[in-house]
C-alpha cells in the first residue's frame, strides 16, 4: 500500500483538479519529487527555485508537521497520509469590496489605496 | 486545557443577571457546564470581531445571542449585493449600509442587553494595539493576509487569545492562537504566500454555509475560553473538508524560532503588514501586464459598423453560462494547449470578467506571435456598465 498525498483545493487547479494522489515512496521529498513529476505546475507552487519548501506550505506525515520531524527527510510507511497545508484566507470579501467601491464612487475616501492595490495584486 | 479568560474592565463587574436576563439565558443557566456562574463570565467578557463578514456573521450572531456583554464590531466596508449569499447578518434593506453600522443594528435587535460598539474603520498597525486593549479575546474573521498577520502580532504583543478562521471554497481552518505556552499563527506560517501565488479569481469563490459552519466554530471556542470549560484548538489546526464532510486535525507546535512569540522574537512592535505581505502602499499593481487595450464603447461602434472581430472569452464555462458577449471560449489555464484553434491572421479581442485573466492572454499571445490583438478594457463588467447594462455583474 503506497502513501497517498493529499491535494488541498487552492492547489487542484495545478495537480489535474485531483483531491489526492499515490504513490510509493520512502521519504516525504521522494513522494513530493513523484507529485511534481506528475503535475509539473504543482512545482513552483510548493517549492521555491533552488528547490526548498515553500514557508507559506505546510507538510504533514499523518497528524505531524515535518518541521519538527526530519523535514523532508521523513520517512514514510505504507498506508501514511501525507498533507499538503497551504495559508488560506478567503478572497471573495476584497474583491465584492473593489467592485462596490467601483460602483459607488462615494465611499472611495473610506477605502486605502493600499487596498485597491491589493484587490488587483490578487487578480481580480 | 482550557484557560479562563479574566475581563478586563474597569468598571466592576456585573455580579448578577435581571429577571429577564434569567429567562432569556434559561437554557445555557439550567446547564451545569455554564450555569449562573458561566452566565455572568458571559455578560462580563468582552469580544473583538476583526471582519463582520462571512465568518463574522455566525460570531456576532452567536455571541451576542449567548449574552456576550460587550463586542466591538471593526469593519470599514459597506454592504453589497454579493456578500447576502453568506453573510447572514445582513438583510437586503442593508446594500449600501456601512457593515458595522448594519450588524450592530441587527445584532442589538437579537440582544438589546449587551453592548455593541462599532468601529468603521480599517485595521491599521497605528490602531490596532489601542482597540485590542479594552478586549479579553480577539476573534480573527478576516479575509487578508496583511490584516491576518497583523491580527496574529498584536494579540502576542499585548498577551489576547485570537480565535482563527479561514475558509478557501469548501475548505476551513480554525485554531486558536496566542494562549500562554499555545503556538500562534506565525508558528504555522511565518510568512505569507506571494500574491502571485494566491488563487486567481477564476478559482475563488467561497460556497456561502462553509463560513457559517467555520465562524460558528470560533463562536464555540470563543465561548469556551470566557467559560474556561472545555478543550479548546490550542495545539491543533483544524481542517474541514465540506464537500468530502470530514473534519481532520493536525498538530501545531509551538515554534522557539517564532519571529513574534518565540524564544528571542524580532518583532517587538507591529510592522507594515502591507508590504510585508509583498503589497507596497501606493505602487501600481505589479503582475498586471500592459497590453493593447479597446473601451468598451469603442468595441461597440466597431461592431455596429461591421467590423470582423473574433471575440475571445478567457473566462471559465460556469462564468460563460451566467452572462457572455457570444463569444468563443477558451479558459485562460487552457490556452498554452489549445493556442492552435485561434487565428492570428483575424483581428481578436479578448475579455475576461474585469480585463485581469484577459490581459495576461494578450500578453501570452503577442509573444506566440499575434499582432492584431486587444484587450477589452474593464472586461465584461464595463461592458455592463457602458454599453449594455442588460449584462449581469457577478
Amino acid at each position: 500500500m503506497p502513501v497517498k498525498v493529499m491535494i488541498p483545493s487552492p492547489l487542484r487547479p495545478y495537480a489535474g483538479k485531483r483531491d489526492s494522489a499515490e504513490f510509493s515512496a520512502r521519504t516525504v521529498g521522494e513522494a513530493l519529487g513523484h507529485l511534481t513529476t506528475e503535475f509539473a505546475e504543482l512545482r513552483k507552487h510548493l517549492f521555491t527555485e533552488d528547490g526548498k519548501l515553500r514557508s507559506f506550505v505546510n507538510v504533514y506525515v499523518n497528524d505531524e508537521d515535518i518541521r519538527y520531524l526530519a523535514k523532508e527527510n521523513t520517512p514514510t510507511k505504507d498506508g501514511d497520509t501525507i498533507s499538503i497545508i497551504p495559508s488560506i484566507a478567503g478572497g471573495l470579501h476584497l474583491e465584492a469590496s473593489f467592485r462596490a467601491l467601483r460602483q459607488a464612487g462615494v465611499n472611495a475616501e473610506r477605502k486605502p489605496s493600499s487596498l485597491l492595490v491589493l484587490a488587483s495584486r490578487i487578480g481580480i | 486545557m482550557a484557560t479562563t479568560t479574566q475581563p478586563q474592565t474597569g468598571a466592576k463587574p456585573a455580579a448578577s443577571l435581571s429577571n429577564e436576563e434569567i429567562l432569556r439565558y434559561s437554557r445555557h443557566l439550567i446547564m451545569p457546564e455554564v450555569g449562573m456562574e458561566g452566565q455572568l463570565k458571559l455578560k462580563n467578557a468582552k469580544v473583538l470581531l476583526i471582519g463582520t463578514g462571512g465568518l463574522g456573521a455566525p460570531l456576532g450572531l452567536y455571541l451576542a445571542a449567548a449574552g456576550v456583554g460587550k463586542l466591538g464590531l471593526v469593519d470599514f466596508d459597506v454592504v453589497d449585493f454579493t456578500n447576502l449569499q453568506r453573510q447572514v447578518t445582513f438583510g437586503t434593506s442593508d446594500v449600501g449600509k456601512p457593515k458595522s453600522e448594519a450588524a450592530r443594528a441587527r445584532l442589538l435587535n437579537l440582544n438589546p442587553d449587551i453592548q455593541i460598539q462599532s468601529f468603521e474603520t480599517q485595521l491599521t498597525s497605528a490602531n490596532a494595539l489601542e482597540l485590542f486593549k479594552d478586549f479579553d479575546v480577539i476573534v480573527d474573521g478576516t479575509d487578508n493576509f496583511p490584516t491576518r498577520y497583523l491580527v496574529n502580532d498584536a494579540c502576542i504583543l499585548l498577551g489576547k487569545p485570537n480565535v482563527y478562521g479561514s475558509i478557501f471554497r469548501f475548505e476551513g481552518q480554525a485554531a486558536v492562537f496566542g494562549m500562554p505556552d499555545g503556538p500562534c499563527y506565525r508558528c504555522l506560517y511565518p510568512e505569507p504566500p506571494p500574491p502571485g501565488l494566491v488563487p486567481s479569481c477564476a478559482e475563488g469563490g467561497v460556497l456561502g454555509v462553509l463560513p457559517g459552519i467555520v465562524g460558528s466554530i470560533q463562536a464555540m471556542e470563543t465561548i469556551k475560553l470566557i467559560l474556561g470549560r472545555g478543550d479548546n484548538l490550542v495545539g491543533r489546526l483544524l481542517l474541514f473538508d465540506a464537500l468530502g464532510m470530514r473534519f481532520r486535525e493536525l498538530k501545531l507546535r509551538k515554534n522557539p524560532n517564532c519571529p513574534v512569540c518565540g524564544t528571542h522574537p524580532t518583532i517587538r512592535k507591529l510592522i507594515d503588514y502591507y508590504e510585508f505581505c509583498g503589497v507596497r502602499g501606493e505602487e501600481a499593481p505589479g503582475p498586471t501586464v500592459e497590453v493593447p487595450e479597446i473601451t468598451p464603447r469603442e468595441l461597440k461602434a466597431r461592431l455596429d459598423r461591421g467590423d470582423e472581430l473574433f471575440i475571445l472569452d478567457v473566462r471559465e464555462p460556469h462564468e460563460y453560462q451566467i452572462c457572455n458577449l457570444k463569444g468563443h471560449l477558451l479558459p485562460l489555464g487552457e490556452l498554452t494547449r489549445r493556442v492552435h484553434e485561434l487565428d492570428s491572421s483575424r483581428e481578436i479581442v479578448a475579455h475576461c470578467r474585469s480585463g485581469k485573466r484577459s490581459a495576461e492572454a494578450v500578453d501570452f499571445l503577442r509573444k506566440a506571435g499575434f499582432r492584431k490583438i486587444l484587450n477589452l478594457k474593464g472586461g465584461i463588467l464595463a461592458w455592463s456598465d457602458e454599453v449594455d447594462p442588460s449584462v449581469p455583474k457577478y
